[in-house]
């Protein structure tokens, strides 16, 4: 069992990137997946959670996420807050939206795996959002299918068409230039 | 064909394989996607049915017993405050023999205003004469809601087909869809014995004295027992057609259990998790879940528990100044009986039931603390 929590803001598509990665995971063929919305009044800009729960076997439990083994942060803005570690597994991932050289962000979450995703320059470089307010989820579940080898890229690409909502090629491109980059690094550590 | 869909698409998907020819509702968080959905299969024409949004849910309930008088096959979805002002017409609905199916999200009821799931919505409408399912998986929501059609038209008796809101309403998950041509095979077309048609004048509801009145109630009581042997008859055809079904419980691991967690609806799944966690520790855990409230499944409860086993009843609802729903019921299915059946009130409002609460529950209920006649209140901890 993988467990995922996402952090977000309402209208960044936090939800939508939990339900991707149900998608593509059912896609693949690797195994089962709840994708759980943390259950509020939906309000843009108001701190959203979501949840993933991954298993080869059928998942059974339908409780929230506590002890997550991986946390991504779509806004970088969150990593201030102590909520986005807690209860997360002492080898558990942070993985978060920033541009930031890695070494500082390890130190922000001393003893953590933390990797940065360039979410926000990513969904910029193909129109998606303002710099105000990126729509980095998309390639944030890209990044997210090659760290964790939950899809391959066709199972992706078709979680992705199936789940956004507009501009679909452009989110696509998103998705595939993350996707490319995390699976090289992925292969560059074996 | 698999899709990742959350509980309220299965819903609508579920009445639009049904082929519901009058589909009448008004959106209430957390079933608003259940109603979005059918507005959007029926402006892209693949719901061919008519969808009417009513001005409120009193109205929405009010065109069905409209529609199903005049023979169509009709669909409606609402929570909490939408169901209770449905209920005079759910008197109505039921009392007119008409098959109506509403898929009910559960949600807690005001005041303090709360959005979350919490079962005494649906389980405060026990005594209006409608079926009540409760589901435990999208899955089952979809092949429920088709089910629900074939035995409602078949006692003539409406059906309310119970999720867990956001837990399941909400919750996207892998879903098996059926065919048109698959649902078509398990539920055939509605064939209405008599209808409202001006060819043929007759009176539906009029003015009955009590002698009438009594014996049109009591054939009620008679269609839904045997309602009983209709739901498990739909369950085991599905299961043949579909190999997956429900019937009128479903337990888990209770042969030789000590203790048996008791539940409805989403819990149920997580607590097959709670049972197999405490089995692995050697302890004799056993769970079960009431898929059927109305009618209540006594024969099919009293059979799948052990003679001695104590009985640990989760209530996601109450009633004041008694206890949790559930547990009333199941004590009153089966008086006489010496067995310890302790009751638990958890989760009210939305609280989350882990595995972990229910294995603290069950531990609670195994070491025989709790008082059979109060419940306990209990709050996670964690």
């Amino acid at each position: 069992m993988l467990e995922i929590r996402f952090h977000g803001r309402g209208g960044q598509g936090t939800v939508v990137a939990a339900k991707i990665i149900a998608e593509a995971v059912l896609n693949s063929g690797r195994g089962q997946c709840l994708a759980i919305p943390e259950f509020g009044v939906e309000r843009r800009g108001a701190p959203v959670l979501a949840y993933a729960r991954i298993s080869e076997k059928p998942i059974r439990v339908r409780s929230r996420i506590y002890e997550p083994d991986a946390v991504v942060l779509l806004d970088p803005a969150f990593a201030a807050s102590p909520a986005v570690t807690a209860g997360l597994k002492p080898d558990g991932l942070v993985i978060v939206n920033s541009e930031l050289p890695r070494e500082t962000l390890a130190a922000r979450w001393p003893g953590r795996r933390v990797i940065a995703v360039p979410a926000r320059r990513i969904a910029l470089t193909h129109g998606l959002g303002t710099p105000a307010s990126p729509l980095v989820n998309t390639a944030i579940c890209g990044a997210l299918c090659a760290i964790l080898s939950l899809a391959d890229w066709p199972a992706l690409e078709q979680a992705v068409r199936e789940a956004v909502p507009a501009a679909v090629e452009r989110n696509l491109a998103a998705t595939r230039e993350a996707f490319e980059v995390f699976r090289e690094a992925a292969r560059a550590a074996r | 064909m698999k899709k990742v869909l959350m509980g309220n698409h299965a819903a609508a998907l579920g009445a639009a394989l049904a082929r519901v020819d009058v589909a009448a509702a008004y959106p209430i968080t957390p079933q608003t996607q259940s109603v979005e959905l059918l507005a959007e299969l029926a402006a892209k024409g693949d719901f061919k049915g008519r969808f009417v949004l009513a001005d409120s849910e009193h109205s929405a309930m009010s065109i069905l017993l409209g529609a199903a008088s005049v023979g169509a096959r009709t669909f409606t979805s609402t929570s909490s405050h939408g169901l209770a002002y449905m209920h005079e017409l759910l008197h109505w609905v039921a009392g007119a023999r008409l098959p109506v199916v509403m898929v009910e999200v559960n949600r807690a009821l005001a005041a303090p205003w709360n959005l979350w799931t919490d079962q005494t919505d649906s389980l405060s409408q026990r005594d209006t004469g409608w079926m009540q399912f409760y589901c435990a998986t999208s899955q089952e929501v979809l092949d429920t809601v088709l089910q629900a059609y074939r035995v409602a038209e078949r006692v003539r008796l409406p059906a309310m087909v119970v999720l867990d809101g956001f837990t399941l309403s909400h919750t996207y998950e892998p879903v098996d869809v059926p065919s048109q041509a698959a649902a078509d095979a398990f539920l055939p077309p509605y064939q209405p014995p008599d209808i409202l048609d001006p060819a043929r004048p007759i009176s539906l509801g009029g003015l009955t004295m009590p002698k009438e009145y009594f014996r049109l109630r009591r054939r009620i009581d008679h269609d839904m027992r045997r309602a009983l042997g209709e739901i498990a008859a739909a369950g085991r055809d599905f299961q043949t057609q579909f190999g997956r079904g429900c019937g009128l419980v479903e337990d888990y691991r209770c042969e030789d259990a000590a203790t048996i967690l008791v539940t409805a609806g989403a819990v149920g799944s997580t607590a097959q998790e709670a049972v197999d966690s405490l089995r692995a520790e050697g302890l004799r855990a056993g769970c079960l879940r009431l898929r059927v409230f109305r009618p209540f499944p006594t024969q099919a409860l009293r059979a799948c528990l052990p003679p001695r086993a104590r009985l640990a009843v989760v209530d996601r609802s109450y009633s004041p100044g008694a206890s949790g729903i559930f547990f009333q019921e199941i004590k009153a299915a089966l008086y006489p009986s010496r067995r310890e059946i302790a009751g638990y009130v958890a989760g009210l409002g939305g609280g989350d039931i882990t595995v972990e609460f229910l294995r603290d529950i069950w531990r609670d209920a195994d070491a025989g603390r709790a008082v059979a006649d109060d419940p306990a209140w209990v709050e996670d901890a964690r």
